[in-house]
């Protein structure tokens, strides 16, 4: 069993799932998001090496906190490290913790399907529904991330859709009704998250010397992210 | 409709009056009602005045003729015809009284900040009477003026009243004034003498003080045409006579806190029955509530500004405890713990009174969310493990100042300030001289730098021998100031509405202790080396590699600041106090953490010279990097057995770190204050807050006159923090991870 590397524990997540969470943020990403704010996770050669039973033993100190939240593994790209997230979900769950793992969606399902199986939640970031638009967004298509979503739907556990609204990107209304209308037809679908772009990551690019090319890009408008849930509740989602 | 009788009828014993006949609330605050035009106008009235007090530069103004006693000025009115509870400190609101008892140099220097002077009638009274202030300095030590003069202790009550005593106010309302009279006097009657000694004089001596400061405080209450000679008969009276009962103690007293108790569920009692028989409507008891929490708001003292650096804000620490849970199982929430909190939306937030909520794991759900709901809106509650204290304190015990707990009318404390643990590492450095002002304080010995690095086991054994000397010291300046305090300026009325037989504590403090677990941590595990100056004394300090800080739930460094707690009690227990009470210590800096940071030199965790150590317990700001609850694990491991008098711990965060909507904020911050309290964490002041909001509030303070921000142990009007306290706070840790 592999070693982890992580980046960061954050010990009060109260963003990344439902209720308080200890929060493993995992480190290296194959994909180059223009709007990232956790550059610095990107690297897969950094990080603190830490094995699974470490990290639990770790997380369990916390269980007064986080009984009746749980543990989401972030990063980064989470399921770079399939086989140690699988380790760490399954220890966590045997200690009747909640899990859940928060991707993109950027591997393979064949590869870390195991981990797909084993956590009690996918917070499943689409970062576009056309394919074309996600390339350029992250530098990859989109294929990954809707199979892990077929096959959730298959096994019928829960998944939280997370999706980034970017002014000039994402902010469009026709290709929201367009992702909203396609995952109506996934019942395993309990929650759409649609997070508002925010440039507070900007710094972090400054300091790895990445030219950061949204900087004339503005967070959108209250309305613009209202407008945009509506097309979602609209059609049934919780939002 | 009567009260359930019991052993209360007999004699005092106000919790058996309570638990007898209160009634825990379950429900949710859908009973609450918004506040009467009544009220509205006259909060409309208090703020103007408050608004011009702020104008005229923090006072509004002083009466600087007549000594403040129980019943020592006229009638004072608001608005007469409106106001539903009545009475004033002096014959105006947010007139400030002086009381030259503690000390005749305070009251003088105070007047001349507002430019004001003593009363030549005032000034030749003193010319003959003795004060506090007086009597400690004819006993106080070259030693003990050096050690208060650098600032390894600091904060001293030698020359402003100690505070720290909660009169058992409720005890005017249960039974009227005239039967604690009596008890008084039948205690005075039938004292077992023996040998006439010291003790034996000094409690009939103040027995005799009691009975009289009773007797001032009914013909006080005459005056606003009130008759408390016997016990209340209804919900308005008994808010009107408990609250006489501390309007008297702070016309007697300005101590540092005057704290108002746990009065409550006690209160709920008698506005349960009224409700049920119909006398008055939900609307009416609020508009009660209301107006007794505007008189608590208008609570003033005339404080120097040497006090107001060490504690800023003009607070006077109205601390009421509100929920907690009963020895019998039941939980104490009552709809009076929802009312008093509702005070903070009917009447906004506000710094007083100090709601306290006593945190429980049995507490109903429903208080839970409430109270974190107003925590969220308002920044103005403070919340406090009720399953920690209990088995300690019984279920009738209430908070002084911010974290000391004691039951009510049984137990007193001789508050002490603090010690410097920051600047006694440093002497145990520097061969016990200090580093500011290159003077030999503590007993010479050699010094800790004569090799190259800091040597962890040198320093901590030479820690250990200044904590020594300086316990010693401590006490028996304690012992001292106690002393003075009893002979020259006892707490008459204060001490009339406790037994006759008290518990007493001997409330030492410490500052610094996260800079000294993060110094010690950093000459253990990284390689520290002093940098000398001319005359040889470690003056700064460079780090060679990491070390664990506290702050991050790491055992390595954690363990060190458990250590010190421990090590710190244990010497202070060794020395013999004044009138035996019982040693205990509290880690509270209130805002002194930033007076303290200036009187201290640079210190080996990296802290340079008179930045601002962390408030109360907290970990140093900015170094703890793993999120809120490792930081919260740190210092809920701090024992709270050698720490009886409070651990502080200070949180901010903004809301949207608490998360997304408002259920799941108000749901995550009760889960994060049920965490805290199962790891046994002590105390916790709840801010939730945007700092671009303080930002704001401090280029334009006229447009927050109610933004409350809690402070160690407190909560201050941000607007009324000096410029640098208003830095430290905006400095500190917000967590806001998003």
């Amino acid at each position: 069993m592999p070693d982890g590397r992580i980046h960061s524990i954050e010990t009060f997540g109260s963003l990344d799932g439902p209720g308080i969470r200890y929060v493993v943020f995992l480190q290296g990403c194959p994909l180059r998001c223009l709007y990232c704010h956790n550059v610095d996770t990107w690297g897969c050669d950094s990080g603190t090496i830490k094995s699974a039973d470490e990290l639990v033993k770790d997380i369990l100190r916390y269980r007064n906190f986080i009984a009746s939240g749980g543990v989401t593994l972030s990063g980064g790209e989470p399921l770079l490290q399939h086989e140690f997230a699988t380790e760490v979900i399954r220890k966590c769950r045997e200690n009747s913790l909640h899990t859940a793992i928060d991707t993109s969606g950027a591997v393979p399902l064949k590869v870390c399907k195991e981990a797909i199986d084993e956590a009690d939640l996918i917070l499943l970031d689409i970062k576009a529904f056309s394919p074309d638009l996600c390339k350029k967004i992250t530098g990859q298509n989109n294929k990954n991330a809707l199979e892990i979503l077929r096959y959730r739907e298959e096994i019928g556990k829960p998944v939280w859709i997370r999706h980034v609204i970017v002014p000039g990107l994402t902010l469009n209304y026709a290709l929201l009704e367009e992702l909203a209308d396609f995952l109506r037809q996934f019942k395993c679908i309990t929650k759409v998250e649609l997070l508002p772009f925010h440039k507070m990551g900007e710094y972090k690019w400054e300091e790895m010397n990445i030219e950061y090319r949204l900087k004339d890009t503005n967070e959108p408008t209250h309305t613009e992210v209202e407008n945009a849930k509506k097309i979602f509740s609209e059609r049934g989602f919780n939002v | 409709m009567s009260f359930v009788n019991g052993i209360w009828n007999e004699k005092v014993d106000v919790k058996d009056f309570i638990v007898k006949n209160y009634t825990p609330y379950d429900g949710d605050e859908s009973f609450l009602v918004a506040p009467t035009e009544k009220t509205v106008a006259l909060w409309d009235k208090v703020k103007e005045l408050m608004a011009e007090e702020r104008r005229r530069g923090g006072v509004y103004d002083i009466d600087n003729k007549t000594i403040s006693m129980v019943n020592s000025h006229e009638a004072g009115y608001l608005d007469k015809e409106n106001e539903v509870i009545v009475g004033f400190q002096t014959d105006a609101p947010l007139k400030r009284a002086i009381f030259p008892f503690g000390g005749m140099r305070t009251v003088v220097q105070s007047l001349d900040a507002y430019d004001k002077k003593v009363d030549p009638s005032v000034d030749e009274i003193f010319k003959y009477r003795k004060t506090h202030n007086d009597g400690v300095f004819d006993a106080y030590t070259d030693e003990i003026k050096l050690a208060r003069h650098v600032g390894i202790i600091t904060g001293l009550p030698d020359a402003y009243g100690r505070g720290r005593i909660i009169g058992d106010y409720r005890r005017v309302a249960l039974y009227g004034v005239d039967f604690l009279i009596e008890q008084k006097k039948n205690s005075f009657k039938n004292m077992k003498i023996d040998v006439m000694d010291e003790n034996t004089i000094r409690l009939r001596e103040e027995l005799s003080d009691q009975i009289r400061a009773l007797q001032d405080l009914k013909d006080m209450a005459a005056k606003y045409g009130f008759d408390i000679s016997r016990p209340a008969q209804d919900t308005k009276e008994a808010f009107q006579w408990l609250y006489f009962g501390y309007l008297g103690a702070i016309k007697d007293q300005n101590g540092a806190a005057m704290s108002l108790g746990r009065v409550s569920t006690f209160l709920d009692i008698y506005a349960t029955r009224d409700l049920e028989s119909g006398k008055y409507t939900e609307a009416e008891i609020q508009e009660i509530v209301d107006h007794f929490v505007m008189k608590l708001r208008m609570v003033r003292f005339l404080r120097s500004p040497s006090y107001d650096a060490l504690f800023s804000g003009d607070p006077t620490w109205t601390t009421e405890v509100l929920a907690g849970v009963g020895t019998d199982g039941r939980h104490m929430v009552t709809k009076m713990s929802f009312r008093f909190l509702h005070t903070l939306t009917n009447l906004g937030p506000a710094p007083e009174p100090n709601l306290t909520v006593l945190w429980s794991k049995d507490l109903p759900p429903n208080f839970k969310k409430y109270c974190a709901q107003m925590s969220i809106n308002t920044s103005s509650i403070q919340y406090e493990n009720d399953d920690i204290m209990r088995p300690k304190f019984g279920d009738d015990y209430a908070i002084a100042c911010c974290v000391s707990a004691m039951p009510v009318g049984k137990q007193m404390q001789f508050f002490g300030a603090r010690a410097n643990l920051a600047k006694a590492l440093l002497y145990a450095v520097n061969g016990g001289r200090d580093e500011k002002y290159n003077v030999q304080v503590a007993p010479p010995f050699a010094s800790a730098t004569e090799n190259e690095y800091l040597d962890y086991d040198e320093v901590m054994f030479k820690f250990e021998r200044v904590c020594e000397w300086l316990a010693k010291l401590y006490i028996n300046t304690l012992n001292i100031i106690h002393y003075m305090h009893d002979k020259y300026c006892y707490e008459r009325l204060e001490m009339a509405l406790h037994d006759d037989e008290v518990i007493r504590t001997c409330a030492c403090g410490i500052a610094g202790l996260s800079v000294v677990a993060d110094s010690l941590s950093a000459i253990k595990y990284a390689k520290v080396k002093p940098i000398k100056d001319e005359n040889g004394l470690a003056i700064d300090f460079e780090i060679e590699g990491e070390y664990p800080c506290f702050g991050n739930n790491d055992e390595r460094v954690d363990n060190i600041a458990k250590d010190i707690v421990e090590m710190f009690m244990s010497k202070l227990k060794q020395i013999k106090t004044y009138r035996n009470s019982i040693q205990t210590m509290s880690i509270l800096t209130i805002t002194s953490n930033v007076v303290y940071g200036k009187k201290t030199g640079s210190t080996p965790d990296g802290r340079k010279a008179g930045e601002p150590f962390a408030p109360g317990a907290n970990p140093m700001h900015g170094r703890d990097k793993t999120g809120c609850i490792a930081s919260m694990m740190s210092v809920a491991k701090l024992p709270y057995d050698c720490s009886e008098d409070g651990i502080s711990y200070t949180f901010s965060i903004v809301p949207p770190a608490l998360g997304k909507s408002e259920d799941e904020r108000s749901a995550n911050l009760v889960g994060l204050l049920d965490g805290y309290f199962a790891e046994k964490g002590h105390h916790i002041n709840v801010n939730v807050i945007v700092r671009e909001v303080l930002e704001d509030a401090m280029l334009h303070p006229e447009l927050y006159p109610q933004l409350t921000i809690r402070v160690s142990g407190y909560a201050v009007n941000f607007v009324k923090l000096t410029r640098e306290q208003q830095l430290d706070v905006l400095n500190r840790t917000f967590h806001t991870r998003f």
